[in-house]
This record gives C-alpha cells, structure tokens and sequence, in this order.
C-alpha cells in the first residue's frame, strides 16, 4: 500500500456568515443603497453571502465618517493610546485566527495552510509591530512633529484579503489617518468580519469605515475631493487610471501594482532549496502575488538538471479542497482570472514555448488550473512579459551574471527578484543591480512587518511596511 | 547462538587484520567530488522540513503509518548496565510489542552492544533481525584494526547489522580519505551482514557536511545511511533527515542503488515518527517507507506508538499501564 493521506478538512462549524451583508461606516454596520451582490466560494462555485454595494450616498457618508474621526478624536489622540488601540487589534486577530483563516479560504479559495499559517499571522504582525511605531514617530526620521494626512481612501485585491488590508490599515491607523476601506468585490467577508473587530475593540466610530462594492464603488472613494490620500494595491491598468483621475488634485498617492519577477537561479545556488524557493515563488496561493517569481532565470549549465528536479517535486503538490490542511494548491479565485490564465497559457504554447503540468485531478466543481511550467521561453514570449497571476511559471535560461541582470530587468515592471547562489558576493553584485523594489537572497515570497515592500517602474511607488512605509502616511507640514 | 562463538578480543593480535587502502589520486578524486556537492542553505531545509511537518494525517492514513512506523522500529538498548536478561525481555517485546493484540507487527531488528548479539538472538532466532553497535561505539576512537574485530566480532555472534560509526575527527580534519576506507574495510568485515553507517550529525554540526557526509558514506559501500548514536545531542532531526534522503534520492538517481536511511534518537512521539513518514514519502517516494529502506532507531518510541494503535482501535486512550515495559 502506498501513504495516501485521508481527508482532513478543516471544520467551517467556527464561521458564521451572515446570508446579507452590510457596509461598515462610523462604527455600525448599515445598509447600502446600490444593488447588493453575490460573493461565492471558488472551489464550489457556491453562493457564500450577498454583499451590500456602495453607492455615492454611501461613500460620501463613509468620508464623512472617517473626517469626523479624524477631526474629533484620533489625530487628536495620544500615540500611546492608539497604539493600545492596535495592540488590541492585533490580539483580536489572533484570537479570532482560525476564524478568519477558515472565512479567508471559502472566499478566496486560498489552501487553509496558508491562510492559517501566513496571511492570518502576518496580518496580527502588521498590527503589533505598527503598534509599536504609534508612540514613536517623532523618531523615525520624518521631522521632530511628524503630522498624519487626514483621511485616506484605500482600495485592496483579492489575492490576500486580510493581509492587504493589515498592510493598509494598521500603517494608517497608527500614524493617526482615518480610513475607508474598500475590498476586492470577490473577497469582502474577511473585511466585514475585521469591522467585527474593530467593534470588539472599542475602536472610536468612523475611524475605520469598510465599504464593499465592485470598481465604480472605488473609483468614486479615491475621487471624493476630501480624501487626503490614496492608497491602492492591484493592477496596473487600474493604478495608471486612478494616477489620472487624481492628477491635478492634492492627493497623496501610493501604488502596488503589477509584476513579472525574476527568480535567478545561479550554478552554485543550494539546488533542492532553490527548488522549493522556485515552488514558494510561483505556486505559493495560486500564482496570485504581484510579487510572484513568474519568470525563472536557470544559469544554462543547471538548467536541465533543475527543471528535472522541479518537476519532480511538482508530482507532490496536493491540489484540491482548499478546506484540506493537506492542500497546497486551492482554487482560482474567479472565473474571470481563470480565464485569463488559461488565455495567456494558450498564447505560450501558440508562440512555441514547451509546456508540462504534473498529473492531476481538477475538481469538477470550481476554478482551477493545474500548476504549470513552460520551458523554452524566450523574453519576446508573452509569458515572459505580462503579468499571468496565475500558477504558471515561464523558464528562461542565462549564461553568465551579466546577461541575468540584463534578462530580469528587460520588463516594465520591478517589483521583486530572488538570487539563488551559495555565493555573498555575486548575492550583494546582484542586488544592486536587479531594478525591482524587493531582493530575496536564498529565499522568496518571505514576508515580515518590519521590512518596506513595493516597486520600482510599472509596478508602482511607495513603500508598504517598516520605517520606510510609515512615510507613506506623515507629513512634517501643518496639516488642516 | 552461543557466547563460546564470540572471540576474546585479546586473543587476535590487531596488527594481523589486513584491510584495503584507496590510492591517493582516489582520495583526490573523493575530496573534488564531495567539494563539487550542491550546498545545502539551512533556513531552507529547515523551513521545508517544517513544512512537511504540519501535514495532517488521520484515519486510515494514520493507522497505516502507526503499523508502518513500528515495522520500521530498531528496538534498541545501548547501556553500560544492558544484560542478558534486560536484552532477552527486550526482545520479546520486539517480537510481540502489544501481547494483547496480535494483528500489531513485530519491529524490524533489536539493537544492542556486541556482547549481547547471542543473548538477543536466542529469543527473536531468525524472525526479526539483530543488529549490533560496533566500530568502538559511540565515539569511534580506537584503531581500524580494533574496530574490524569489534565488527567481526559481532558478525559472528549472530549480528546481520552493523551499526558503524564514522570516524568523525577525521572528517571534521578533512581526511575524507581515512573515513572513506574505514567504511569500506569495516563493509568487507560485515560480510553478509547489512551495513547501517553512523554519520553521529550532532557532531557534524552543518548540513553541508551532513550532505558530504551521506554521499561518502554510500559511495563507501553503506547499505544505510544512520544519523546518530542517540549518545549525543541533537540526534535525528527532520532537516538533518531531510538532507540524508535526498542525497539517498539522488544517489539513486545516478546508481539506481537505493540506500536505506535510519533516524536514530530523540524520535519520542507518533506525532514525530509520523511526520518523518511524511518526509519520506514527499522526499524520496513511497518506495522506500519499508523496513528494509527506513527505520527509527528508538527504544520509548515503540511504546507511544502502541498507546496511539490502541486508541485509534478502541477510540480511546489506555495509558502507561497498558503497554509493557521493556
């Protein structure tokens, strides 16, 4: 007999969804005035809940929510004190965590694995180490009275619902901003149970307002003439239309945008790490990461050898339930991105290049598509230039360090890359060199609180996370 | 069986055991060839050693692993104070480790000292096999000619394993040459006897040098690659264990030979012996999760893993009272 794992799907007996769900503003949950919609669960393509959908009413009453908290109380507020706000949260997050992990995957569709042990962690950590800048801030280097902007309009993806909105939030709210959130139209329900939070925490009413709704619900927050910034996380095409729509006002702007990072993986590299760092870069949630190390740079001499070894270690991803503490590759999030997978993975074979999947079975209910590698890639390949989100990786191979550098920063975007060699030296050479706004260095996709995230060229500006990003939300001018 | 087989080591001057010695261009070629190994970056091995750890096993994948793990049990015991009935009763166990339930597997082998080796294989006979400890067990300091008795010595007492330990100061020195020659003289000595090489990790200390370490012990002429002694700490442990099986894997890969791998000391628990199931099966495949390819070399182990049988049978848990003790 072989070691065939059972079923050990996570129990969805701790969530409680709500079947019609309203928008978060000044502190109560309130109906919306736009026409409601369905969020579903992508690995079964059922109805999880109704989404209430904001409209101008709505959004305008969500900004005014956020100036009052803003003008009334939290810019007013001692850094300590907010800070105990934050800590508060942070421990509501770990205490709810199963909770939110078991909701993040139904609505995602992300493996229980990973919402379990990442976004939820590293959401709590967001909040506890932005907990710890609260009362600080006049040592992080933006002047002796660093001032919070007022009120900041943010937009997330769906890709790490709860993460992208503690990567927001908790930066925000501890420089002393009020916020209106507004989450991804395919994953609203871990936002609406962090508002539960927010109550539970006895936040003050309008400091965090969660308003749900699908593009035009964004376009109309980050529009609306009294929000002082703007943060946004998500496509690029999305990001150049809203830098449009606020040029000429006073608005601050931080963008997240796009990728199609380079994994370079050089002949001394640490080869069954690297494997596993090349795994973690593309397969890790799908292949939705902005971040995601897409395109694998192969130094020619190990080329063949590693894509073996990276085959072979494909055989035993487990894909499936998403519930399944086992899984490592859950569903698409939608039909629309699976089909704009399963598009751009028609154009690679259309223009030559070699594709392999490992055997296994799709669920027939869903979104899925199993992991992919294509080999034989060149940079004039489509997959080797646009942003797939999805999990397939595109395989180029290098000669010598030059022509790596040249090969990962000929693309439009830079947001992260990844150096695999046992060597510190060409690590350090290499990363001064490689125009992308993260370096990993024997490792990928690592996150963590203290350390700044965001891009260089189309994929953005702005930092997200430690010292750097606490810029993104103080001003040294006298603020209104 | 008996100890009248079992020769006074005083008896055999040690400078008449002939032995095989490698030409240097060989050892030159040894050392390029270890130095031309992939490093291994410990983060990720550890990172993914703990990945595979929160794989959840239940139901019938569990109850298989749990008679799996126990088939795979070197029942050991390796103390000064170690006698023939202490290994006699242990051994009894190793044949029937739960006398209320019959389905429960015997173990794969007992391990012991030499000089215990009859008093051992009196009671298992043939059914299960006896491995003894040699190669002056656990520190290796004793001259070849001393080791290669300890191990004949053993082999004619009824061992058919050999426990071996590398020379590790050796290695450490980087006289890969010396260690690579023990291994293939103590290998002759064996004679049918199967060969388990202990790499003693704990005092290796990196993981490169556990890579190194796995590859010459198997080009030596290794039957199993074994991490520890249990004598020093850490033991086994599932980055080291990880790293041992991939180097099994890829030698496999290159000689279509597969080398077994024994995790040796400090595997207490189900929970644990489970998770290195699982890192087996997602290492080298589930061709190796038998006795003959993978053992736990433990002695609390056995124990644990019968509370667990019995509760995954009766659906609930007995307590030390209802598993014998050694």
């Amino acid at each position: 007999m072989t070691f065939q794992y059972a079923p050990a799907p996570e129990s969805t007996a701790i969530v409680n969804i709500n079947s019609s769900n309203d928008l978060f503003i000044n502190g109560e949950f309130t109906p919306g005035h736009g026409a409601p919609f369905k969020t579903i669960n992508p690995a079964t393509e059922e109805v999880l809940a109704e989404i209430a959908q904001a409209n101008e009413e709505d959004v305008n009453a969500a900004v005014m929510a956020a100036r009052k908290a803003y003008d009334k109380s939290w810019s007013k507020m001692s850094g300590r004190d907010r800070g105990k706000y934050l800590f508060r949260i942070a421990r509501l997050i770990q205490e709810r965590s199963r909770e939110l992990a078991v909701l993040e995957t139904l609505d995602n569709g992300k493996p229980i694995r990973e919402s379990r042990d990442v976004d939820v962690p590293i959401a709590a950590a967001h909040f506890f180490y932005h907990a710890g800048w609260a009362d600080k801030l006049e040592f992080a280097g933006y002047g002796d009275n660093p001032r919070p902007l007022g009120v900041v309009a943010q937009v997330i993806p769906w890709n790490f619902p709860l993460l992208m909105l503690a990567w927001k939030i908790a930066p925000a709210l501890a420089t002393g901003n009020t916020v209106v959130l507004k989450p991804a139209e395919t994953t609203s329900l871990t936002a609406l149970l962090f508002a539960e939070i927010c109550q539970q925490a006895d936040l003050p009413p309008g400091v965090v307002n969660i308003i749900t709704g699908a593009g035009e619900t964004g376009r109309m927050l980050v529009e609306h003439p009294d929000v002082n910034k703007v943060a946004f996380t998500g496509s690029t095409a999305v990001g150049q239309a809203i830098q449009r729509q606020i040029a000429g006002t006073q608005k601050r702007l931080t963008l997240e945008l796009g990728g199609k990072p380079a994994n370079i993986v050089f002949d001394d590299a640490p080869i069954d790490q690297a494997v596993e760092g090349i795994v973690n870069g593309i397969y890790f949630n799908q292949g939705h990461v902005c971040c995601a190390g897409s395109r694998l740079l192969l130094q020619e001499s190990i080329a063949e050898q590693t894509i073996d070894s990276l085959k072979r270690r494909l055989q035993t991803l487990r894909l499936g339930d998403p519930l399944d503490k086992n899984t490592d590759i859950g569903a698409i999030n939608s039909r629309e991105q699976l089909n704009r997978i399963i598009d751009l993975t028609k154009s690679g074979e259309e223009e030559g290049a070699q594709r392999w999947s490992p055997d296994c079975v799709i669920p027939e209910k869903g979104f899925w598509f199993a992991p992919t590698v294509f080999t034989n890639v060149t940079q004039a390949h489509r997959i080797a230039r646009e942003e797939i989100f999805g999990p397939v990786l595109s395989v180029l191979t290098f000669r010598t360090p030059d022509e790596a550098i040249e090969k990962a920063n000929n693309t439009p975007y830079g947001l992260s890359a990844g150096i695999w060699t046992e060597k510190g030296s060409r690590i350090l050479a290499m990363a001064n060199k490689v125009r992308a706004g993260v370096v990993w260095a024997n490792t990928f996709n690592r996150f963590d609180p203290a350390s700044p995230f965001g891009g260089y060229k189309e994929s953005g500006f702005g930092r997200e996370g430690g010292v750097q990003g606490l810029g993104a939300y103080l001003t040294s001018e006298e603020t209104s | 069986m008996s100890s009248l087989d079992h020769q006074p080591l005083a008896n055999q001057p040690p400078t008449k055991q002939p032995h095989k010695t490698q030409s240097p261009t060989s050892h030159q070629g040894l050392h390029a060839f270890l130095a031309g190994l992939s490093g291994v970056d410990q983060v990720g091995a550890e990172a993914r050693a703990a990945a595979l750890g929160t794989r959840s096993i239940k139901k019938e994948s569990k109850m298989w692993a749990i008679d799996t793990a126990i088939s795979m049990v070197d029942l050991t015991t390796l103390e000064g104070a170690d006698t023939p009935g202490k290994v006699s009763a242990m051994c009894s166990k190793a044949l029937h480790p739960d006398p209320t339930d019959p389905t429960t597997p015997s173990v794969a082998a007992v391990c012991v000292y030499g000089d215990l080796v009859p008093a051992a294989r009196e009671v298992v006979g043939d059914r299960i096999h006896v491995a003894a400890v040699a190669t002056a067990f656990p520190s290796g300091r004793a001259s070849l000619d001393v080791k290669l008795l300890d191990t004949k010595d053993a082999v004619a007492a009824g061992a058919d394993e050999i426990d071996m330990v590398i020379d590790r100061g050796a290695f450490l020195t980087g006289n890969f040459g010396k260690v690579f020659e023990e291994i293939v003289a103590i290998k002759e000595a064996c004679g049918d006897a199967h060969l388990k090489v202990i790499l003693e990790t704990g005092e290796l200390k990196t993981l490169d040098n556990v890579r190194k370490a796995s590859w010459l012990a198997m080009k030596a002429g290794a039957d199993f690659i074994k991490t520890s002694t249990g004598k020093v700490a850490p033991a086994a442990t599932l980055p080291v264990t990880l790293v041992m099986l991939e180097a099994v894997r890829d030698y496999y890969a290159q000689t279509n030979t597969r080398i077994g791998v024994k995790a040796a000391g400090g595997i207490k628990t189900s929970k644990d012996a489970i998770k290195y199931l699982v890192l087996v099966n997602e290492t080298v495949g589930d061709a190796w999760l038998t006795p003959d390819l993978f053992r736990f070399g433990a002695s609390t182990l056995l124990n644990d893993l019968l509370q667990q049988r019995q509760k995954m049978l009766t659906g609930h848990y007995s307590g030390p009272d209802y598993v014998t003790i050694d």
